[in-house]
């Protein structure tokens, strides 16, 4: 089966200012290269719901960016649907066909809506730019999208400070799948959301993905969310994903240093069960001009041999799908996850 | 044997805000305690009144805002009826508070070293000469690698990591004997969180100092604290030790919190989500059980002024309880 997204060795590096440098461009040297996203590659099967986490900073966002083609790679490769998106400028992008195929639901509803726009006309825009629906068809595919979401039609008059957070997330949904993406990306959809909205929303987010088999690129910083709902897991870490696999596999077993700590870092349901476990110290490397031969996590990571700073680890299969960037992975070794067994009375 | 007089007791707070659109009853008939050493958490989710419960222990309310009744009694003094002048001598000394999000509560034009040195003078009997290097030993004691460096720093130089455990260190300089942390790992990512807990708990547990962690995240409240007080627009519902409550929740509303709560071991589709909406708390006719209209076992008791049931640490403001 063809994946409807393979991305290959993408990257994406931004050029800050030589440190102690001029600021001007025109005196003294090359500036330094910032490395966002480096050598990223990755694959999406149609139907698929593929998490991705990790800290701030470790380019998740750059990455979406990349993919919802606002931006353009610096390299790499994204084929899309048989087509390599990465060839097509960011500002060409927005008139192709492929614009409508790949969506994004923004983290913060309150900031991606736009304030003068009613629930209504935020639905309707792209629906109306990018499908050219008009008049009475615009108006029927707007509330057929409210209902398929749960927003009440009588709700689609008013505009985001009127609404809750639950109808503005609600309402960033309907407008992302107003033009029937293939691929939809979600940065952080629940973030900002109270737990009993959150499971609302993530249940409908299930619902539609079943009711219109799109693809998800799901961000999280929450893991108990990503393992909630994701096929797939990706983990990145200084613009490297250094572990990917079936969600079930890498929760049970991680393999990379950075994901057990990652992992055990999840508030366990389990009454004071802070001491004792894996902690990473310390902050991440710089991202500007990294030493290629060096593996990012050097200096965070409990490991740390002289292999881990002389040459840097390549994304290996350690089975079934599962992969990690990682020269001493700890394969088999399950991460004692405390199971609660807190009987929950609902 | 009395057992020992807690160390804050917030009992019956009312707090009402007043704006344009009518009186918010902010809080009502709000109590709990917290025990010496004890690490208590606040949870609920926005709008629930947690971080206004905070506030007006520390007396730094929004003007628009007015206690209008109820008592909280710090030792043998009643904070809500102290001068001004008491409680800029408590507040720093023996309460701190480590806000939400440290880039704000922190001033953007001072060192970070400087900031410290200043809780120190006023509140820490520490001479001004000495101020800066006790700040570099504070900035270490919550592991900031190079102190001595990183005191003059500002706060844009740092990570939101790094300026959390400045505010740590500033709220732990005097040695306070309550801590409250309102939020204190939002917007932390979940490694960062998980250390900046450790810390404040270990620093915590070696200085005897009590804690109110105010927090939407059961887990974190369930991993760190002895006991937990849940919150439903503006009323305490339940207050229960950790374990117990997690175990046999009795108020319906916590009982459906923690069946909301994705963790370990648990599907999407088994999650339960609470109907309804908090209600707005403007109106002039709220419901006695502000739960009651998105509550399941809703029956004619529920008319009645809310009770609050107690027994053996426990208390639940429910006619109909689990």
């Amino acid at each position: 089966m063809t994946p409807l997204l393979e991305v290959t060795n993408l990257a994406r590096h931004f050029a800050v200012p030589a440190k102690g440098g001029s600021k001007l461009p025109f005196m003294g040297g090359a500036p330094s290269q910032l490395h966002a996203v480096d050598q990223v590659s990755f694959t999406i099967a149609e139907g698929e719901t593929v998490g991705l986490v990790g800290e701030s900073g470790c380019g998740k966002s750059t990455l979406v960016r990349l993919l919802n083609r606002l931006i353009d790679p610096t390299a790499g490769v994204i084929q899309f649907q048989g087509k390599d998106l990465a060839e097509v400028p960011a500002r060409r992008f927005v008139h192709t066909d492929q614009r409508a195929h790949i969506q994004m639901v923004f983290q913060d509803a309150n900031d991606s809506l736009n304030p003068r726009y009613t629930a209504a006309d935020a639905i309707a825009d792209p629906a109306r730019r990018l499908k050219g629906l008009r008049g009475a068809a615009l108006k029927e595919r707007v509330h057929a999208l409210a209902d398929m979401c749960g927003l009440p039609r009588e709700l689609l008059s008013r505009f985001p400070h009127q609404l809750s957070g639950g109808q503005k997330a609600r309402v960033g949904i309907a407008r992302a799948i107003a033009v029937e993406p293939k691929l939809l990306i979600l940065d952080e959809p629940t973030a900002a959301l109270d737990v009993s909205v959150q499971v609302v929303i993530l249940q409908l987010l299930d619902d539609l993905k079943n009711k219109l088999g799109m693809s998800y690129l799901f961000v999280s910083h929450d893991l108990n969310v990503v393992r909630l709902i994701c096929d797939r897991v990706l983990v990145m870490y200084l613009g490297k994903i250094v572990e990917s696999g079936p969600t079930a596999r890498v929760f049970r077993a991680p393999a990379h240093p950075y994901t057990r700590a990652l992992l055990s870092a999840i508030p366990s349901f389990e009454p004071g069960a802070h001491g004792g476990r894996q902690r990473v110290a310390g902050e991440p490397r710089s991202p500007i001009d990294p030493d290629p031969k060096v593996c990012r996590f050097y200096g965070r990571c409990p490991k740390g041999e002289v292999r881990c700073h002389s040459e840097m680890p390549a994304l290996t299969e350690i089975g079934r799908g599962h992969r990690v960037t990682c020269h001493f992975p700890e394969t088999g070794a399950v991460l004692h996850v405390p199971q609660p067994n807190l009987k929950i009375v609902a | 044997m009395t057992p020992a007089a807690p160390l804050l007791e917030v009992k019956n707070l009312n707090v009402e805000f007043r704006t344009r659109a009518g009186t918010v009853k902010a809080l009502e008939r709000v109590g709990f305690s917290i025990g010496k050493g004890e690490a208590v958490a606040v949870v609920g989710e926005s709008g629930s009144g947690k971080s206004v419960t905070a506030y007006a222990v520390m007396g730094i309310l929004d003007r628009a805002a007015r206690v209008t009744g109820g008592k909280v009694a710090f030792g043998d003094l009643d904070l809500l009826q102290a001068s001004e002048t008491d409680l800029a001598d408590i507040r720093g000394r023996e309460i701190s508070m480590i806000f939400q999000n440290p880039r704000a509560a922190l001033n953007p034009i001072r060192r970070v070293g400087d900031q410290i040195a200043d809780v120190l003078i006023r509140h820490g009997n520490v001479k001004r000469a000495d101020a800066p290097a006790k700040a570099v030993q504070l900035l270490a004691t919550v592991g900031i690698p190079d102190p001595a460096r990183r005191a003059g720093a500002y706060p844009f130089e740092l990570s939101g990591g790094m300026c959390q455990r400045v505010m740590i260190a500033i709220a732990l300089a005097c040695d306070p004997q309550l801590l409250i942390a309102d939020e204190p790992t939002t917007g932390l990512d979940v490694t960062t969180q998980a250390v900046i807990m450790d810390l404040v708990m270990e620093l915590g547990r070696r200085r005897g100092m009590a804690m109110m962690l105010i927090t939407h995240d059961l887990g974190m409240a369930l991993e760190y604290c002895n006991r937990v007080v849940v919150m439903h627009a503006g009323h305490v519902v339940e207050t229960a030790p950790t374990a117990e409550l997690f175990r046999r929740p009795r108020h319906p509303y916590t009982a459906k919190l923690i069946a909301a709560t994705p963790r370990p071991g648990t599907a999407l589709r088994a999650l339960a989500s609470i109907p309804g909406a908090m209600p707005n708390l403007r109106n002039v006719s709220i419901p006695p059980c502000r739960y009651s209209p998105r509550c399941e076992r809703f029956g004619s008791d529920c008319e009645r002024p809310l009770p609050h049931f107690g027994e053996g640490g426990r208390m639940v403001s429910c006619w109909n309880p689990v």
